[in-house]
C-alpha cells in the first residue's frame, strides 16, 4: 500500500532537513508517551483505567507510525518506520522531555497526560490546515482521537483535584513537579520557525496563549493553583534528554537489539 | 464514494460484492463495507481497479488483518492485479458505519454510534441493545477493542459494549 507524499518536489535542503526533524518530535512524542502508558497495563488502579490507558497507547502508538513512516520517506536512507522506533539510541530522539517522564502514581500520569493531551489538542489543529498535506492528513485523523483523550485526562484532572484531600494533595503535587517541563511545549526554535513560516505548523506563540488559557480554566475547575511560568532549560526536542528515556528505550528496543531483524 | 461513477462497470460492482464478505476480525457481524472503511473501488486510467481502504483508529491492531484479508479475497476472485491503496484524509468517523451495519450491531448486543458524532461532547443516552431500556450508564469511555466504550443497564443489569462515536 502507498500513501501519496505531498512534499512539494525539490525544495531548499534546510526545510527538508528542518521537516524531517519536525516529523521526528511528533512522532517520538506519541511514541514515548504509548510506551509510558503502557507500562500501567495489568497495574493501573481500576480495571476500567487499565483499559483506558492501554487504549490512548494505542492510539499514540499508532499515530507515532503514521508519523515515522512519513519520517522515513522524508529521510530518503532505506530506514523503515521500526528501524526509527527501535535502532536509534537516546540522543537522536527528539521528544518533549515531559512525554519521557515516569508515570509515578495515577495522578503523575493523569496531569502529564492532560498537558500533552491539551498540546496536541492546539498542535493537530493548526497542523489539520497544513501546507504539507500529509502532516494535514495525520493530524485531521489523530485530533479526533486526541479530543477523546483529552475528555479522559480532563474528566480525571477535575476528580482529582476537587476530589479528596488525598487525591487533591497528590494532584498539586504531580502538577508541580511537572509543570517546569511545559515552556519547552511552546518554546519555538529554528526548525519551529521555519515551519511555521512555511506554513506547514502552526506558529507557538499563539498556540502557546490558547493551551494556557485552557490549562488555567481546567485548573480552576479542578480547584488547582496554576503555577508561574518557569525558565526553559529542557531540550528534549534537541536530543538532549533526562535520565528516564535510556531506560524506557532499553526496554523498548530489547528485542530488536538482541535479536537484530527478529519478526513475528 | 465512486459506485454511482462506476455504475456500468460490471468489475467494480462485483469487487463491492466481494468486500461486503469480508468481515471485521473484532466484529464478525460486521464487513468492511458496513463499517465504512473502504472508501472507493474505481477503475483507474490504465484499466487497473484500485481500492481505497482507511484504518478505523490510528492503531487499530486490526488494520493489517483487514487488508490481508481484503488482499486474499481479491486475489481469490481473480483480482490479484487489482490495487490496495491507504486512505487517510477525510479521517474515519463512525457516521460511516451503513444504517445496515447500526442493525447488524444492534442485533450482535453492541449500541451502535448514533447517527451523528458530530457532538462529541454530549455524552449519548443509549438504549440498551438486550433489553431496550434507556436507563443505562457509562462504565469507561474505553473498552476491549479502540472502537468500543463500556456501559452497563440498570434495568437488566447487563453490561454492553457501545460503538463510540468519533
Amino acid at each position: 500500500m502507498s500513501a501519496a507524499a505531498e512534499v512539494p518536489a525539490g525544495g531548499d535542503a534546510a526545510l527538508e532537513a528542518a521537516r524531517l526533524r519536525y516529523v521526528l518530535r511528533l512522532a517520538d512524542t506519541s511514541l514515548v508517551l504509548g510506551q509510558r502508558l503502557g507500562e500501567w497495563v495489568g497495574h493501573a488502579p481500576a480495571l476500567e483505567e487499565d483499559l483506558g490507558l492501554a487504549n490512548l497507547a494505542l492510539d499514540l502508538i499508532g499515530q507515532a507510525r503514521l508519523l515515522l513512516g512519513y519520517a522515513a520517506e522524508l529521510e530518503g536512507r532505506g530506514r523503515d518506520e521500526d528501524a526509527l522506533a527501535f535502532l536509534r539510541d537516546a540522543p537522536q530522539f527528539l521528544n518533549l522531555t515531559l512525554a519521557e517522564q515516569p508515570n509515578g502514581d495515577f495522578a503523575d500520569t493523569i496531569v502529564r497526560q492532560w498537558l500533552i493531551d491539551a498540546w496536541q489538542l492546539e498542535i493537530y489543529t493548526g497542523l489539520s490546515g497544513s501546507a504539507d498535506g500529509r502532516l494535514a492528513a495525520i493530524a485531521a485523523k489523530s485530533l479526533k482521537e486526541t479530543r477523546y483523550h483529552y475528555r479522559f485526562s480532563g474528566g480525571w484532572l477535575t476528580r482529582l483535584g476537587d476530589g479528596t484531600d488525598e487525591s487533591h494533595a497528590r494532584t498539586q503535587r504531580a502538577l508541580e513537579s511537572l509543570w517546569r517541563f511545559t515552556e519547552e511545549l511552546f518554546a519555538p526554535d529554528e526548525v519551529d520557525e521555519r515551519m511555521s513560516a512555511a506554513g506547514i505548523a502552526p506558529p507557538l506563540a499563539e498556540a502557546g496563549a490558547r493551551w494556557r488559557e485552557r490549562i488555567a480554566a481546567d485548573l480552576r475547575r479542578a480547584t488547582l493553583p496554576c503555577p508561574a511560568r518557569q525558565p526553559h532549560p529542557w531540550h528534549g526536542k534537541r536530543g538532549v534528554h533526562t535520565e528516564y528515556l535510556g531506560h524506557l528505550l532499553a526496554e523498548m528496543q530489547h528485542l530488536q537489539r538482541t535479536y537484530p531483524g527478529a519478526r513475528w | 464514494m465512486s459506485a454511482v461513477e462506476n455504475a456500468g462497470n460490471a468489475s467494480v460492482e462485483r469487487v463491492w460484492q466481494l468486500l461486503e464478505t469480508v468481515a471485521d476480525p473484532e466484529i464478525p457481524v460486521l464487513s468492511i463495507v458496513d463499517l465504512g472503511i473502504v472508501r472507493y473501488v474505481r477503475t483507474a486510467a490504465d484499466g487497473r481497479l484500485r481500492v481505497g481502504l482507511t484504518p478505523t483508529y490510528s492503531g487499530c491492531p486490526a488494520t493489517a488483518a483487514i487488508r490481508s484479508a481484503a488482499r486474499s479475497a481479491l486475489d481469490a476472485a481473480g483480482f490479484a492485479d487489482a490495487a490496495l491503496e491507504e486512505v487517510l484524509a477525510p479521517p474515519w468517523s463512525s457516521d460511516w458505519v451503513s444504517p445496515d451495519g447500526r442493525a447488524k450491531l444492534a442485533a450482535f448486543g453492541i449500541a451502535p454510534p448514533p447517527d451523528r458524532a458530530a457532538a462529541l461532547s454530549a455524552m449519548p443516552q443509549l438504549r440498551c441493545p438486550r433489553c431496550g431500556s434507556p436507563a443505562t450508564e457509562r462504565v469507561s469511555e474505553f473498552g476491549s477493542t479502540p472502537c468500543k466504550a463500556h456501559y452497563r443497564c440498570n434495568a437488566c443489569r447487563e453490561p454492553f459494549d457501545h460503538f463510540k462515536c468519533i
